[in-house]
């Protein structure tokens, strides 16, 4: 069961079907945090994203994410679905649903989780827009380390 | 053999997703042995690998630790999930 919880996947992500996984009778409250992709970024037109995965490490972060919630918040319930490849404008790259018997910790619980997603799981995205392509190399979105080439150049 | 995984912005770099070393003994190949040998074939990588976390078997470790015949190595770029 553990293993379903977590998941990283090339399909369309069900925000019903995660939140499902921590539905239960004794839940008050499930929060869920979707992450979707957004077009302007400091005002840079984005055209598509790509996103990778070191895909077996990706899993057993968001795993281990799920045991630092439950030491944190014992009652809560975690699943979190992490969608790869390419995504367009408005597509949803995650899910976090997390469920617990009162709302303050599935509220806490959903925070810390995209908090850690965005430090320790192995999982890249890479910006397209009209004059070229950029991985993101830091999880405040800030940083851009500059190895891909500008889209319509020709090739060396 | 040391399989090393390249991901993002290093693996373009490099041209591969994926590196091969031969092993060569207990307490004789360190991590920064293999970084060494590949941004001696790939110049351009040096910058990028410098940021890049490493794991060895999916767990976080020190540059400093020495490794064993059949580790995966991978060099993970500051991420950008969520």
């Amino acid at each position: 069961m553990s293993q379903d919880m977590y998941q990283i996947t090339k399909d369309m992500i069900s925000i019903e079907q995660t939140v499902s996984k921590v539905a239960h009778r004794n839940a008050g409250a499930i929060n869920t945090f979707i992450g979707v992709v957004r077009e302007l970024t400091k005002g840079k037109k984005t055209l598509y994203l790509e996103y990778e995965a070191y895909e077996s490490m990706a899993a057993k972060k968001l795993e281990q994410i799920g045991l630092e919630i439950k030491e944190k918040w014992p009652e809560a319930s975690v699943a979190i679905t992490h969608r790869i490849g390419r995504l367009d404008i408005t597509d949803i790259a995650v899910v976090i649903a997390v469920s617990s018997p009162h709302r303050a910790d599935s509220f806490e619980a959903s925070r810390y989780a995209i908090e850690r997603i965005k430090e320790i799981v192995p999982i890249w995205k890479k910006e397209h827009w009209e004059n070229g392509e950029s991985w993101i190399g830091d999880q405040k979105e800030t940083v851009q380390y500059r190895t891909g080439k500008p889209e319509g150049m020709e090739n060396d | 053999m040391i399989k090393v995984l390249l991901f993002a912005g290093l693996a373009e770099e490099a041209g591969t997703h994926e590196l091969e070393f031969e092993f060569l003994g207990e307490k004789r190949m360190t991590i920064n042995d293999i970084r060494r040998r590949i941004v001696d074939t790939y110049p351009g990588i040096s910058h990028e690998i410098e940021r890049a976390m490493i794991a060895v078997n999916e767990e976080f470790v020190n540059e400093e630790l020495y490794l064993s015949d059949q580790d995966v190595v991978a060099f993970i770029p500051p991420v950008s999930g969520g």
